[in-house]
């Protein structure tokens, strides 16, 4: 029988856990009760004497915690994992105690019981399912007062033994199309008749048989060739052939991504001769001095995340961290960033969707908190926007850097090779049915396509100490390559990593699982976390163990590189997988998808007369300017000890900075500058300009505190709605893909003016969702088109960073860069409920100007701040410089730069390209003549913001209405 | 030269910058996984070092796991090393398990804890620091520091009796700045932020001190602003350790 060990703080030491879940059980629910958190241990096979005392010893602290015997109580809940999720505190405490113990104790699951008083039976079960528990990954039981507490044990059990099946193709188009969704392949019709013609042909079907395959392909293929076609692996919407018409006119576009992007890095790549390497691997490689390369890769993790924040999240995030892990020889990580949006946290519409906006936020905050903090590496800095598109599907964005010696064991750390005979190993986390379909399930929109099977969660841990391992075997030139494994499993890495030897052959019994029972596609495709591949040539095999061992890494090898064409998988000793490569690989029909240019015609708004004092504290405090340090304060951003300019920075800490800087590398004197640029409610307008600002946000972020614009190794992440055409499902399917026509049409004309390549990128192409109103109906929501540039610049000498704080009074205030009449889709005319159409225009030789000038003043080292206007415009910018230095300042708006005339235009319109630099008097003429673009605009000095005529309003009470907002979420 | 053991791996994650620490207070510094200790000898060793970072994902409770492979692997040795006179520190995580193997505040059964913070939350924060008396080695002779916490569970508790004692016997080596949070960010009793052993020689705090070892680390250092670095702490003790092992 098994052994439950139940254990709570002792009555004179609260647990501040406890605590916490009150406030929130009040905070969202409106439920006074109070709690007490028992934590509870089920060791399935049972512990008696000796060993259950080791046991208590384990889990009790001797200080303040107790087993349990009883306790007062109104009702209980019990929370629990569900069968086959990942339950890591569960498996640490297995190892541990039979370490104790000198024997495997068998299973450990972990689960928590809340306690409480001032809740009933009904109350409780409503506090567990919308607060305490995810039905997603969770299953909880409900007692009140003297029922007896049983809970099922969450043990799998699948009761069968896998097998390959043949899947028959003899159907005609209905049946072929029915095949593909009954089994969640998403591919279209198109690709199933290519994969029909492929079992047709007669050279195939001889080949299969002699290797003893059944003519129709088994499920194991069928499987592996979906995942390997797969939006998120093949980006087929970014390939596609599209037909776009627009405001210049109609043309054919073979391929988003080679006509923009790629193309526009290409020709950057011929002047900057610091890429190392971009697009071919699973990250950008850039190089940072004459000993090393920084790497750089975003993701996003939104379908997940909108099941189970928490998990989505979480593994995201330590997701990401894998690719610049497996980039080149592999890298060790040292910084990242997040970037959330959601609904408004506040949201209280006609809407129901099935997780409250605040609750989905909750969770995301708390994934990465656990995923970065856990794996050592410093969460530099981040983004968090609201907009109610969202409320269908939350964007998550995540992104990694990793940094490697140029050089590791006598080779090229950024190239890889796989030889013929190489090993295909397998390090970290066994495999179970997590995240099974997740490749292929980034193809469909949310709702009800989204299955239980999607949801895995990461394990920082685990992963840690593959990492680790890693870095080892690398710097002894161990293996010839390594790859991650995320979306699509072992199929996609070792299928991918087997195009360098031209085939595989994998022995799937080799394949290291979490319990019994999984179907051989299933093995292949699992998504199971905390995996690397690599390819190992025999000899160093016994080595490579060595160390595996002694990092308490699992390694398995499970198959060779080979040279036969084939990619070919062994179950139970026989074939159930022989593709060619060339088949998997490039054999399928390119989409053919139409764009034309339909943009909506806002009204312009009536604006009413503003009292401006009142004003600019509405605008500080609205919910995407307002601060957000209560995300970023979780969050690690300084360990490994290279941080230069942190997230919140000024007089108080708490100002927020522009960009953070990271210096790699402690005995060297360079830095990393890390900075999003992101403003998708441009889109509502055109998304050509979306693009042009949310790059030069981005930029200026990197200037502002103190890069070059001649060093700024970009990411784009386009997170798009649906834009493929359907007269039913999707009848404004065309727009949306000229929408992303023109967020790419921007994206190359303005990267290839600056110089500034994408290096590496990433696409999420369905953010649309179905969500509830109140009576049941059903509505489909879509995100606006959206695109995150995130930078990863260098800075020359961490030494001459600047923040964007005010510094000492008397120092002269400057705007460079032109405020034009441009409040379309702003801030202001959002808190006015306006879109309007004069969406900020980027001035490309204008802005070019302001940034070269700007970074050549930091660094002659006579700029004392230096800040970007972005959301909120001017107003919103010198609140933040003053609030960060906590210092006032006089302003005046006349002769301001531009064709801004109103005072809401000049403080509210979001022109681009511009900063607000201070600067010491002694230094006013030469910065005059190093930035010819700056106007002077006043003066640093007493307790508030005056601008002349407009406001007066002091610092520390526009520091609260800015910092207020969300003071309720700490 | 002095030489110090950095111990590495099962997720403790400072481990880079705590080398880096010593090395520039003149000390040879060697990171070293915790399994490698079965078959090393710690003999030639003067400083032994537990960094910061999230032992085995803070799993049943923060350090608490790390104390037990600590234990398991090596426990004779760093009792020894110890007795020896030498010097051990252990920052943030690493701290957490010098308590939870009861070396801290002295060998023997576990009499103090470290526990959720107050506000039951995660923070990075730069917060104010006083060394207290001159018993410790690390802290002897520092006027005042400044350094971040990062952590979940630095909340220092002990019965009051217990506390009582150390404070008495001079253990308590290092008190926050201030008793409110957030300048006391955790909640801990009497705002204790680190301890030391009847000898002085072993050392652990919640802050980081290998988090401050350059000028460019200080949260304000922009605006002209610096204070003692961390750095100061590990030059204590390869002084010590030059002048004494």
């Amino acid at each position: 029988m098994a052994t439950r060990i139940l254990v709570r703080f002792r009555g004179q030491y609260p647990d501040a856990r406890a605590g916490y879940v009150e406030k929130r059980i009040n905070s969202y629910l409106g439920i006074s009760a109070s709690v007490d958190r028992v934590d509870v241990y089920t060791i399935e096979e049972g512990l008696g004497g000796e060993e259950l005392e080791k046991a208590e010893s384990l889990f009790v602290d001797p200080v303040t915690q107790e087993t349990l015997a009883d306790g007062d109580y109104e009702s209980l809940v019990e929370v629990g994992f569900l069968p086959g999720v990942k339950d890591t505190v569960g498996e640490t405490s297995r190892k541990a105690l039979s370490e104790l113990a000198g024997r495997d104790v068998g299973p450990i699951y972990t689960s928590v019981q809340y306690r409480l008083r001032g809740a009933g039976k009904e109350e409780t079960e409503r506090i567990a399912a919308e607060l305490l528990a995810n039905s997603m990954i969770q299953h909880w039981r409900v007692f009140g007062r003297g029922e007896n507490v049983e809970m099922p044990i969450p043990k799998v059990e699948l009761g069968h033994v896998g097998e390959a099946k043949a899947v028959s193709l003899e159907l005609d188009d209905a049946g072929l199309e029915k095949l593909s969704a009954d089994c969640s392949l998403a591919l279209g019709l198109a690709d199933m008749k290519t994969i029909k013609e492929y079992y047709s042909r007669e050279a195939v079907g001889a080949e299969r048989a002699e290797n003893g395959l059944p003519e129709s392909p088994t499920d194991v293929e069928l499987e592996i060739i979906a995942q390997t076609q797969s939006e998120h692996c093949k980006h087929r919407i970014f390939n596609g052939r599209i037909k776009y018409s627009g405001p210049e006119g109609k043309e054919e576009i073979d391929s988003l991504f080679k006509s923009y992007i790629k193309k526009s890095s290409e020709e950057i790549a011929k002047q900057r001769r610091w890429i190392v390497s971009m697009f071919w691997d699973n990250a950008g490689v850039a190089s940072l001095n004459d000993e090393w390369n920084y790497v750089v890769k975003c993701e996003t993790h939104n379908s997940p995340s909108a099941l189970d924040p928490y998990g989505g999240a979480i593994t995201g995030i330590v997701g990401v961290y894998r690719d610049p892990m497996g980039t080149g020889l592999g890298s060790k990580i040292v910084g990242s960033t997040y970037g959330f949006c959601t609904g408004s946290p506040f949201y209280d519409g006609e809407l129901r969707p099935r997780m409250p906006p605040k609750r989905l936020l909750d969770g995301v905050v708390e994934g990465v908190k656990d995923g970065g903090n856990k794996s050592g590496i410093p969460t530099a800095c981040g983004t968090v926007f609201f907009d109610d598109g969202w409320l269908g599907k939350p964007l998550v964005y995540v992104s990694a850097v990793g940094l490697m010696p140029k050089e590791v064991a006598g080779r090229k750390s950024h190239e890889k090779h796989i030889d013929s005979g190489d090993r295909v190993v397998m390090a970290g986390g066994r495999v179970g049915k997590d995240g099974i379909h997740g490749a292929t399930e980034s193809s469909l929109e949310g709702g009800a396509w989204i299955t239980a099977g999607h949801v895995q969660i990461g394990d920082p841990f685990t992963q840690k100490k593959v990492q680790d391992f890693i870095l080892e075997a690398r710097d002894e030139g161990l293996y010839n390559a390594i790859t991650d494994l995320g979306a699509g499993g072992i199929s996609s890495a070792a299928g991918e990593s087997a195009c360098m030897s031209n085939g595989c052959t994998l022995d799937l019994d080799q394949v290291p699982l979490k319990y019994l029972g999984l179907e051989p596609w299933e093995i292949l495709v699992s998504e199971s976390q905390e995996r690397m591949l690599l390819a190992v040539p025999p000899k160093n095999m016994e080595r490579l163990r060595e160390l595996a061992e002694r990092h308490d890494v699992e390694m398995s090898d499970i198959g060779v590189f080979e040279g036969t064409g084939k990619f070919t998988a062994l179950y139970g000793g026989k074939k159930v997988c022989f593709l060619d490569m060339g088949f998997l690989h490039a054999g399928f029909p390119q989409l053919q998808l139409e764009a034309e240019w339909a943009p909506k015609e806002w009204d312009e708004p009536t604006l009413p007369e503003e009292e401006h004092g009142r004003l600019i504290h509405e605008m500080v405090a609205r919910e995407n300017i307002a601060s957000k340090e209560w995300v970023q304060r979780q969050y690690d951003h300084e360990v490994q000890g290279g941080s230069v300019i942190k997230p919140f920075i000024g007089a108080g800490n708490d100002g927020p900075g522009d960009a953070a800087v990271l210096r790699p590398v402690l005995d060297r004197k360079e830095g990393l500058a890390i900075a999003a640029g992101f403003n998708p409610k441009y889109s509502k307008i055109d998304a050509y300009h979306m693009a042009a600002l949310s790059l030069d946000e981005a930029l200026r972020k990197v200037i502002s505190v103190g890069a070059a614009l001649g060093h700024v190794a970009l990411n784009d992440n386009f997170c798009w709605p649906n834009s493929v055409y359907d007269s039913e499902k999707n009848p404004d399917g065309r727009h949306k893909l000229a929408q992303l026509v023109r967020a790419n049409k921007a994206l190359y004309d303005y990267t290839t003016y600056f110089g500034t390549p994408c290096i590496s990128g990433k696409d999420s192409m369905f953010i649309d969702g179905a969500v509830k109103d109140s009576s049941g109906k059903e509505h489909k929501v879509s995100g606006l088109g959206a695109v995150m540039f995130t930078a990863v610049a260098k800075v020359n000498d961490v030494e001459k960073c600047v923040s964007m704080d005010f510094k000492g009074g008397g120092d002269y205030v400057y705007i460079v860069g032109e405020t034009n009449a441009e409040l379309g889709a702003s801030e202001y005319y959002e808190a006015r409920g306006a879109v309007g159409n004069g969406v900020p225009e980027l001035d490309k030789e204008k802005a070019k100007k302001n940034y070269e000038s700007v970074e050549a003043a930091i660094a002659k080292g006579i700029v004392r701040s230096c800040h970007g206007c972005y959301r909120g415009g001017l107003g919103v910018a010198l609140v933040m410089c003053c609030a960060a230095g906590d210092v006032g300042a006089e302003i005046g708006l006349d002769g301001l730069p531009g064709n801004a005339k109103t005072v809401v235009e000049r403080l509210y319109s979001e022109s681009g390209a511009r900063f607000v630099v201070t600067v010491a008097p002694e230094c006013a003429s030469e910065f005059e003549s190093l930035v010819a673009d700056a106007k002077r605009i006043g003066t640093v000095g007493g307790d508030s913001l005056k601008i002349t005529g407009v406001l007066d309003e002091k610092v520390k009470a526009l520091r609260e209405s800015w910092q207020k907002t969300f003071r309720g979420f700490w | 030269m002095v030489k110090a053991v950095v111990l590495t791996g099962y997720g403790i994650n400072c481990d880079y910058e705590t080398t880096r620490a010593l090395e520039l207070a003149g000390a040879e510094p060697e990171r070293v996984h915790i399994s490698s200790l079965v078959s090393k000898s710690l003999d030639s060793y003067q400083i032994l070092v537990v960094p910061g970072g999230f032992s085995f994902g803070d799993d049943i409770a923060a350090g608490k796991m790390l104390a037990n492979k600590m234990k398991h692997v090596a426990g004779r040795q760093i009792e020894k090393f110890i007795t020896d006179g030498k010097l051990v520190i252990g920052i943030c995580n690493g701290f957490q398990a010098l308590v939870k193997y009861a070396l801290l505040p002295e060998v023997g059964e576990q009499k103090v804890t470290l526990t959720f913070n107050g506000s039951g939350r995660f923070e990075d924060r730069w917060v104010p620091l006083k060394p207290v008396g001159d018993k410790c080695v690390w802290t002897r002779g520092i006027e005042e520091l400044y350094l971040p916490v990062r952590h979940g569970e630095g909340k220092l508790v002990a019965p009051p009796e217990v506390l009582k004692d150390i404070e008495g016997r001079g253990l308590v080596a290092l008190r926050y700045g201030g008793s409110g949070y957030p300048d006391n960010p955790n909640g801990s009793l009497n705002d204790i932020a680190g301890l030391c052993d009847p000898s002085g020689r072993v050392f652990g705090l919640m802050p980081h001190p290998e988090a401050y070892l350059h000028r460019t680390n200080h949260p304000r250092w922009t605006r002209g602003e610096s204070g003692t670095l961390g750095l100061e702490v590990f030059r204590n003790a390869v002084d010590y350790a030059e002048a004494e092992l």
